[in-house]
């Protein structure tokens, strides 16, 4: 069954794994250090993981993907600040900051759920739109909002916080550093990874649960929902509150990684990303599952770690930018054409 | 038109028809829903449907000449008009321009001259003295600017029919239902208009399912039933009762009914519906009231859009509803589909691809999914609840043997099943609540034979073994007679009347066309 295995992978994903496998032959032949870029795209993985996962809620809810992310990403990215503005350190801010993202995130959840049940159809521009107008005023947010610690407002002036915020002694690479060890050059952030592992296993269990299969089945097909006695509208305001807490808290997990909390427009297209991961993991936009998020996740993300040195040496000159635009918009216009009524979702 | 013979996809929906019609004369197509009416006039008028599924067989003569007619268009162009079921105006404009739709009179001006044809101006008094006198042909005295939006439907017909009128070269003019949405008086008025019409030396097609209009307006009358000619006749040479009785008539034996004598029903109702109103677009159920008796089967069968479909979802509250419902002497919270679950109620929707089906979940999950939100169960029994995977797939593997499902496995989707495997999941999810009263609605519509019987089957059995009280509606009353112990018949959304499997075809076939109690009002005077 050479063809319903083809099938089962999906093209584009063929065609990704295949242009991944070539990256890596290429980094070898060029004698590049492999170490680092395996370690690179590992920790990527992790940092993007939970971002990812946020899309399954809502997309399982039958509302889309969560086009709307950024809502709750800068729900993260205020309970991050506070951790620092308070001067918390190590795992006592991570958890003061993840312990503040979840409930503004839940409340973001709440917000944007209500919207979303007034536009049904329309969820994926309308969040897309939505999350351009926070990110926006948040900027004025950013500027005006009391924040006293030199370490994050503007050196001069005293006020508004700077663009990205260093988080070297505070909660950088808490996570990655956690338990890691190294094997042949490859440096394994085995904290971090054991706590994507959590929250897949968490989501799981959720997903399993009464309310989670009454959202799948919401989800499904919304007429056979209210015939089986269910509120719909409800179980969509739940996906999205859950969504946007997930995303509030990969945020955090995503910026201790980095080592710096980015402000300002850095969550504008933050979606996006996000989006095209799962829907390259071969996710549709009405059925999504873990095994897509994580296999999505890490194609996306091995994909521009490794283009970037490769296309360095091959091309001199930086277009790794350029692929991950490419990459993303392409696959997110390849999933909006794919046929929905009557095509088969997986 | 003479033997005329169409195949959908190896299915043979008619079978040699063979009728003429004179010039000025009015004859009238009759039969129950599915009887054929419809493709026949589909392929009088050259639909593109027809062609797309590989033509028909037989010959159209039209003035004795042999005509081949491809499409609309080459059907208006030899003078034959069509006035649908369901109406075809655009609602914002007004009448005149309804009816002169891309027919409009024109006059030149500077750029038409330049530029061609179609910057044209409109010769609106020209036009409107045009629409006005396709009205008064048929008696329709409105305002011809008015737009159409707001009128009611009785004129709405008549604008139909004037435009098919304005065309000049009209002949044959094909109806189809034009009484089924209007009033008794404006029903009459039509059939004036009929009159005048065929007075003018324009044929008519006639398709009705009010008998009477039928014996009033026709000049001949063609019987048809499962694709067959079964009669033509004409209203002197027959009654109401005959013609009623040849739309029904199916041969069904009476080994195959499984019905039981009224004096074995338990005389304990346990569903009252009193004065029961749903509102369902297009089966709306305007006060019906009805008993059904613990452990019987009941069918509930009439024409389409009658309301008998209605009645179920409006139960099961799935459209808005209201009266009283009293099941076991209790009344029940209507438009509250949670609560009709939770009491003990299942339903098998008419609508099975649309609310019977999770189409991309498998058929472990669609068998069970309702069964974990309304009475949790297949849920593991730990702290916190989930899933039960196993549970679930047995049940299913148990299911799929005991209906027979034909599929690869639980883990199926749905979407793969053909109709009749499909209408098995949504009985087996139906069952899985444990229900003890089930509403069925068409359960065989769209699906093979085999899958058929085998449904049906079921469900006696399961009324039978455990004594389950069921609730069938069905657009086949021989379905209906087959198994049901006593059938509900519904029209214009009220009770008709009830009738026992072994009545006469006579009786069913005036109780769907409604004409039942009149009869029977002469009757007693």
């Amino acid at each position: 069954m050479g063809n319903g295995l083809l099938s089962r992978i999906g093209i584009p994903r063929l065609i990704i794994s295949l242009f991944l496998a070539f990256l890596v032959a290429s980094a070898f032949s060029y004698g590049l250090p492999m170490g680092q870029i395996f370690s690179a795209m590992l920790t990527r993985f992790g940092m993007n993981a939970l971002l990812v996962l946020a899309m399954i809620p809502t997309i399982q809810a039958g509302a889309g993907p969560n086009f709307g992310l950024p809502f709750g990403i800068i729900c993260g990215l205020i309970g991050a600040t506070l951790a620092i503005e308070l001067d918390l350190r190590d795992f006592t801010a991570l958890f003061f900051a993840v312990g503040v993202s979840i409930p503004l995130g839940a409340i973001a959840g709440w917000l944007y759920g209500l919207l979303l049940n007034r536009v049904k159809g329309q969820e994926m521009t309308v969040g897309t739109y939505m999350g351009f107008s926070i990110v926006s005023l948040m900027c004025i947010f950013w500027l005006m909002a009391p924040y006293k610690s030199p370490e994050m407002v503007w050196p001069y002036g005293g006020d508004g916080l700077r663009v990205t915020v260093v988080l070297d002694g505070r909660m950088e690479q808490l996570l990655d550093r956690l338990w890691s060890f190294t094997v042949g050059g490859v440096r394994i952030p085995t904290g971090l990874l054991v706590v994507t592992v959590l929250c897949c296993v968490l989501l799981w269990i959720f997903m399993k649960t009464r309310t989670g299969l009454a959202m799948s089945i919401v989800g499904s097909n919304p007429r056979f929902a209210e015939a089986s006695g269910l509120n719909v509208n409800k179980y969509r305001m739940i996906a999205s509150i859950i969504s946007c807490a997930m995303s509030a808290t990969g945020i955090v997990i995503y910026s201790q990684s980095y080592g710096f909390i980015q402000l300002y427009q850095a969550p504008l297209y933050m979606a996006l990303y996000s989006v095209s991961a799962i829907l390259i993991g071969g996710a549709s936009l009405q059925r999504a599952t873990i095994t897509q998020a994580l296999i999505g996740t890490f194609l996306f993300n091995a994909l521009l770690v490794i283009a970037l040195p490769v296309a360095n040496v091959a091309m001199d000159s930086d277009i790794s930018e350029i692929m991950r635009v490419i990459i993303s918009n392409g696959i997110i216009l390849y999933a909006l054409t794919r046929q929905e009524v009557g095509g088969d979702a997986r | 038109m003479r033997n005329i013979g169409k195949e959908y996809y190896g299915n043979r929906v008619l079978k040699g028809i063979t009728f003429t019609l004179g010039e000025g004369e009015v004859l009238s197509l009759v039969g129950e829903n599915g009887a054929g009416k419809s493709t026949l006039m589909n392929i009088l008028f050259g639909m593109p449907v027809i062609h797309a599924t590989g033509g028909f067989d037989g010959e159209v003569y039209l003035d004795g000449e042999k005509s081949i007619i491809k499409s609309p268009e080459e059907a208006m162009k030899l003078g034959i008009g069509m006035v649908h079921q369901e109406f075809m105006l655009l609602p914002g404009f007004s009448i005149t321009e309804n009816i002169k739709l891309n027919r409009e009179t024109t006059k030149d001006n500077l750029f038409s001259k330049f530029f061609g044809k179609s910057l044209k101006w409109l010769d609106m008094p020209a036009m409107k003295r045009d629409a006005r006198e396709s009205m008064d042909a048929i008696g329709l005295a409105i305002d011809e600017m008015l737009p159409v939006k707001g009128l009611p439907v009785g004129h709405m017909q008549f604008v139909e029919i004037a435009r098919e009128l304005d065309k000049k070269n009209i002949r044959l003019l094909v109806l189809d239902e034009p009484t089924a949405v209007l009033t008794e008086t404006d029903a009459e008025k039509l059939l004036e208009a009929m009159n005048i019409l065929t007075k003018k030396g324009i044929s008519i097609l006639f398709i009705s399912h009010r008998l009477d209009e039928v014996m009033k307006a026709s000049d001949k009358i063609v019987v048809l039933r499962d694709g067959e000619q079964i009669a033509e006749t004409t209203p002197s040479e027959t009654t109401i009762e005959r013609i009623a009785e040849l739309m029904v008539g199916r041969k069904i034996e009476s080994g195959e009914m499984h019905g039981r004598p009224v004096s074995s029903i338990n005389e304990d109702p346990i569903l009252e519906v009193k004065d029961f109103h749903v509102s369902m677009p297009g089966e709306s159920v305007k006060g019906v009231t009805l008993e059904v008796k613990r452990g019987e089967i009941l069918g509930i069968g009439g024409l389409a859009g009658q309301g008998k479909i209605g009645i179920a979802n409006g139960i099961m509250g799935l459209f808005p509803s209201w009266g009283d419902v009293l099941k076991n002497g209790e009344p029940i919270r209507l438009n509250d589909a949670r609560f009709a679950l939770e009491n003990g109620m299942a339903f098998v929707s008419e609508d099975r691809r649309g609310t019977g089906l999770l189409l991309d979940d498998s058929i472990e999950f669609n068998i069970v999914a309702t069964a974990t939100q309304v009475q949790g169960k297949f849920m593991t029994q730990e702290k916190i609840r989930i899933l039960d995977s196993q549970g679930m797939a047995a049940h299913a593997r148990q299911m799929i043997k005991e209906l027979d499902i034909r599929c690869t496995g639980p883990s199926q989707l749905t979407r793969r099943l053909s109709g009749g495997n499909q209408q098995k999941v949504c009985i087996a999810r139906a069952i899985t609540l444990a229900p003890n009263l089930l509403f069925v609605s068409e359960p065989t519509r769209g699906i093979d034979i085999g899958a058929k019987k085998l449904i049906l089957d079921h469900l006696v059995k399961l009324n039978r073994e455990q004594g389950l009280t069921i609730i069938m509606t069905s657009s086949e009353l021989a379905e209906l007679r087959s198994i049901c112990d006593r059938i509900a018949i519904v029209y214009q959304g009220k009770l008709e009347g009830i009738l026992l499997p072994t009545d006469s075809d006579r009786d069913f076939g005036l109780m769907m066309a409604g004409e039942y109690h009149k009869r029977h009002e002469k009757e007693a005077v």
